[in-house]
Order: C-alpha cells, then sequence, then structure tokens
C-alpha cells in the first residue's frame, strides 16, 4: 500500500509513542528495584543494590517459582497430550458437533477467570476434592488447551495430506508415518504452543487464587501477598525484573521455531484473569 | 526400513477404522472440555439457585430463585453492570485505536528484518507479571507519582485511584493482547491485494478503508473478546488502582470471599457469562473464533 513519506514518518511516531508507553512502567519497575526506600516512591531515594542481593536468598521466592514451574510443567503436557488429540480431530475428520466442540474449546479462555475459577472450587468442593497443587493444574491445563490447538491446527491445515500417504505407499505403517512425516512437521508448532501454555500457567492469578490449597503458594500468589509490604515489595520488583530478561530467551525460541508462534498468543491470554 | 514395527497390527486395525481413530482422539479432550469444564460450569449454574445459612454460613442445597430476584431487584447490580459494561468497550476502543497502527506498521510497513524484533517487543511485556505492572502503574498514577511529578511543571496533576485510572491501566494491561491477533491477520493479508486496490486508481485512505479494514476486521472483533472478556472478570487492577470503584468481578469476589455468599456470587457470575456468550456467538458470525 502506498503511503506518502509524512503518513510513514506520523506512523513510525505512533509507534515509538505506543512502544514507550508500553515499557514506560516496566522502567519504573527497573528503577523502583534499585531504590532503597522500603516502600515505592517516586523519585527515588538514591542507588542500592541490596533488594538483589536479598532477593538472590529469599526462600519464599524461590519455593514459589519452584511450584509456579511444577504447575505449569504439569498443565503443559496435559494441554499438549488434550490439544494436540482435538486439532487432528477436528482437522481430520468430519463429525457432528465438530464446529460446537471448536467454540468451547475457546470458552475457557473467552470467559473471565473469575467464573472459571469459582466454578472449578465449587465443583471441587461438591466432590470433596481437596484443593492442591493437581487442582491448580486441572484449572490451568483447562485454559492452555486452546493455545496448542490454534497452534497445531493452524500447522495441521498447511501440511499436505499426501505427505502421509506418500509414506504409506512406500510401505510404512501409521506409527512409523507418524513418526517420521507427521511428528517433524508439526514440532515446531508444538513447542510454540508449548512454550506459550507454560507462560500463561506461569503469569496465572485468578483461577489459581480459586484452585490452591492453602499451601500452595505460585509465584503470582507470592507476589500478590509481598507486594503491599514494606521490604518485600522492592524484593518482588527485583523478582519481576528478572523474570523479564529471562523471558526473553524463551520469546526468541519460539519466534526462531515457528511463524506461528504469535498464533494464539492473544489467546494465551492469559486467559484467564 | 524394516517391514513395519511391532505396532504395525494395531496402527492397521485404526487406519481400517477412521470411527475408532476419532473416538480415541476425542475420548480425552472432551471428557475433560464436556465433563470437567462444562460440568463445573452447570454446578455454578446450580449453585445460583441454592441459598447460605445467614447464621452458620453453610450452604442450603434446596432450590430458590431469590439470588437472581435480590440481583434484579438491587438498583446496585445494574448500576455496576452498566459501569462494568461501559469499561470493557471503553478499554476496546482505546486497544483497537493504539493497538491497530501497531499492528499495521509491524505487518505492513516495517522491513521484514524488523518484524520479528518488533513482535518480540510486544510479546515481551506479557512475561512481566501482570501484578508487578499493575503496582507499576499504582506508583505512576498516585498522589506524588511519576504522572505528578511530570506533570506538575505543566500545571497538571495525575487523575489518582478511581474509574479513570482504572480504564488507563486495564487498556495497558490488554493492549498486547488486541495487537498480536490483528498483526496475525493483517500478516495474512497478502501485499498484491493492496498493490491492486491502488493499481485499481484507490487513493491510500480508499483502499484502507475498503481493503484491509474490511478484511482485518475478524482480527479485531477476535482481540476484542479478550480485552472485553479479561475487563469484565478483573478484580486484582480494580483493588490496585480502581479507588472504591465498584466492578462486576469484585462484587463476585467479595461474595465468595469475605461474605461467603457462594449462591449469590454464582448467580453474580452469569452476567459476564451471559454476556461473553452473546458476544462469543456474534464473534463466530463474523468469522473471528478463526483468527483467535
Amino acid at each position: 500500500m502506498y503511503l506518502s513519506r509524512s503518513a510513514r514518518i506520523a506512523l513510525r511516531l505512533f509507534v515509538a509513542i505506543g512502544l514507550a508507553f508500553v515499557y514506560l512502567p516496566l522502567l519504573v519497575v527497573v528503577v523502583e528495584s534499585f531504590n532503597p526506600a522500603r516502600v515505592a516512591s517516586w523519585p527515588p531515594d538514591g542507588f542500592t543494590v541490596d533488594w538483589w542481593a536479598r532477593a538472590w536468598d529469599n526462600a519464599g521466592a524461590r519455593n514459589a517459582v519452584w511450584t509456579s514451574v511444577k504447575a505449569a510443567l504439569g498443565a503443559t503436557v496435559v494441554a499438549l497430550l488434550l490439544g494436540s488429540a482435538l486439532s487432528f480431530a477436528v482437522q481430520r475428520h468430519r463429525f457432528f458437533g465438530r464446529d460446537t466442540l471448536s467454540l468451547l474449546v475457546v470458552l475457557p479462555i473467552a470467559l473471565p477467570g473469575i467464573v472459571t475459577g469459582i466454578a472449578l472450587q465449587s465443583t471441587f468442593r461438591f466432590l470433596g476434592v481437596p484443593l492442591s497443587l493437581w487442582t491448580i493444574v486441572v484449572g490451568h491445563a483447562t485454559f492452555c488447551i486452546v493455545v496448542v490447538f490454534n497452534n497445531v491446527v493452524a500447522r495441521l491445515r498447511r501440511v499436505s495430506r499426501s505427505l502421509e500417504e506418500a509414506s504409506m505407499d512406500l510401505g510404512a505403517d501409521g506409527a512409523q508415518t507418524f513418526r517420521f512425516v507427521t511428528f517433524p512437521a508439526l514440532r515446531s508448532a508444538l513447542l510454540a504452543g508449548a512454550l506459550l501454555a507454560f507462560a500463561l500457567s506461569f503469569d496465572e492469578i485468578i483461577v489459581t487464587t480459586f484452585t490452591a490449597g492453602a499451601g500452595d503458594q505460585t509465584l503470582p500468589i507470592w507476589i500478590f501477598t509481598n507486594l503491599t509490604r514494606p521490604n518485600q515489595a522492592p524484593v518482588v520488583n527485583v523478582v519481576a525484573v528478572l523474570l523479564i530478561l529471562i523471558s526473553v530467551v524463551p520469546i526468541w525460541l519460539a519466534q526462531r521455531l515457528s511463524e506461528g508462534a504469535f498464533r494464539g498468543a492473544g489467546a494465551g491470554a492469559v486467559a484467564a484473569r | 526400513m524394516n517391514a513395519g514395527g511391532p505396532l504395525r497390527p494395531l496402527s492397521r486395525a485404526l487406519w481400517r477404522a477412521p470411527r475408532l481413530r476419532l473416538a480415541l482422539l476425542l475420548s480425552a479432550p472432551v471428557g475433560w472440555l464436556v465433563v470437567a469444564y462444562l460440568g463445573s460450569l452447570f454446578v455454578l449454574l446450580a449453585s445460583a439457585f441454592w441459598s447460605t445459612d445467614s447464621f452458620t454460613g453453610t450452604i442450603i442445597r434446596e432450590p430458590t430463585t431469590e439470588n437472581f430476584s435480590a440481583l434484579l431487584r438491587g438498583e446496585v447490580y445494574r448500576a455496576i453492570t452498566l459501569r462494568t459494561l461501559l469499561l470493557a468497550a471503553g478499554v476496546t476502543v482505546i486497544d483497537v485505536l493504539l493497538g491497530f497502527p501497531i499492528a499495521f506498521f509491524m505487518a505492513k510497513v516495517a522491513r521484514r528484518r524488523w518484524r520479528p524484533l518488533l513482535v518480540a517487543a510486544v510479546l515481551t511485556p506479557l512475561w512481566a507479571s501482570y501484578l508487578v505492572k499493575a503496582y507499576a502503574w499504582r506508583v505512576m498514577v498516585g498522589t506524588g507519582g511519576v504522572l505528578d511529578w511530570a506533570l506538575e511543571p505543566v500545571g497538571l496533576r495525575a487523575p489518582g485511584f478511581g474509574l479513570g485510572a482504572l480504564w488507563i491501566v486495564l487498556a495497558y494491561l490488554w493492549l498486547p493482547y488486541m495487537i498480536l491477533p490483528i498483526f496475525a491477520g493483517l500478516d495474512r493479508l497478502p501485499d498484491s491485494l493492496l498493490e491492486a486496490s491502488s493499481d485499481l486508481g484507490a487513493g491510500t485512505w480508499r483502499t484502507f478503508r475498503a481493503v484491509v479494514l474490511p478484511l482485518a476486521l475478524p482480527a479485531v472483533v477476535a482481540g476484542s473478546i479478550f480485552t472485553f472478556s479479561l475487563t469484565l472478570g478483573d478484580y486484582v487492577a480494580v483493588n490496585i488502582v480502581g479507588g472504591k470503584t465498584q466492578m462486576i468481578g469484585n462484587v463476585i469476589y467479595a461474595n465468595v470471599g469475605p461474605a461467603n455468599n457462594l449462591p449469590f456470587a454464582a448467580a453474580l457470575a452469569t452476567v459476564p457469562v451471559v454476556i461473553m456468550l452473546v458476544y462469543l456467538l456474534a464473534a463466530r458470525r463474523a468469522g473471528a473464533l478463526e483468527s483467535l
């Protein structure tokens, strides 16, 4: 599309301002992590790396990271299995209720997280299931399925079935065809979906609040309980900065692996707030 | 290659029976989504017809429509629903206005090799904790905060905590969820269509209005599903920057937690569910679900 020189410049300026708007609060978090004040204040009182040292040996934060990793891994595995099975069914077969099913898979992220949260909580209570790490995994997996599903369905749509037929014609059985033809074509889509599912689960707070047992503190819940405490709030800022820095790796990986990496990222939405 | 592994008989049987294959593929995900998820939504709906013993706080499992009639009688709940809906619409409008030009630049104007970098720039804030970002805004909009400090020389003041701050903060938090689907939608739109339009004599504005906008609409609707639903259910940001503002989300939360009236919370929760179901059905007609 032809854009005049001035339109181009205006657009570029708009994007620059937009991205500045996106990054300004993150910058505030970085600055606050070096602020000696014990509660958030502006402008900063000075400069200190004390909070960084304290964050390093904060057992609570470390345990919370570990709990979050376990919950996110569990949710990702369930979402990978269910999401890819569902995408094969929807993309390769015609059956009654197919359209309803593709609406149903979106529902957990399209309904507000608080609804999913209290629905699961009242069901667990009704059935007498004690809340634990496992119930967190159930809650997270429910809204992560769609992320894997979206990535795999988009890939399956593009991979021609004739490749699989050729493999079978050459004498491979179903298992071999899956191992040598279908799976390699899907690998990067699966990985991108898994990364997104992991990220979604890792940052989720609302569904977690309703499905976590008393002793299970995921990182977002740890952050929520510590953000307002003097002496702890700056440590939370340090943890947040570390998370942003670490997150660059998976984002970069997902980008390299799949042009579809951003697909369903919205879905990621994170859904479940 | 060998003539077939030990799984050969199994894989042959599956190949010959596509219905069996489908049943195996569907059993686990349908079991999870229909039995576990829809099942628990059903339990939620059912508990909206229960009541709480006001003395002991235990749930009485006898059907009553008292929760829904209290909901319909209360002026307060109507006002809260309306306020939440307006806020969701306002947040969506800001995100479209900010997100569309950014997504358009990323997909159609920026050089190809800059694209992955721009996508990463939009994705990175998603990984920063949602709570930490909300608190960063508390430092920004609060009295004596960053905005006050920056605006003071011009003689302006920060909005303080309340509906206005909530509007800005929610629009900020959900912006990436709007940019990404629009970017994906515009990225799928072939450049040749835009060239054809200008070859046929359309100017920039006309091409935008007659070609780009209609084809990108499903993606915009897909993004708006997120901004809408996330705003409808939020209670965390409301507590952090909303001041005394009451939204559906935090009224539900207050009834689950401190007030310990789960049946009434369940009745309240049907409000965003109904709104989102209507929204989703409309979005499906616009073909937006494919763009999620």
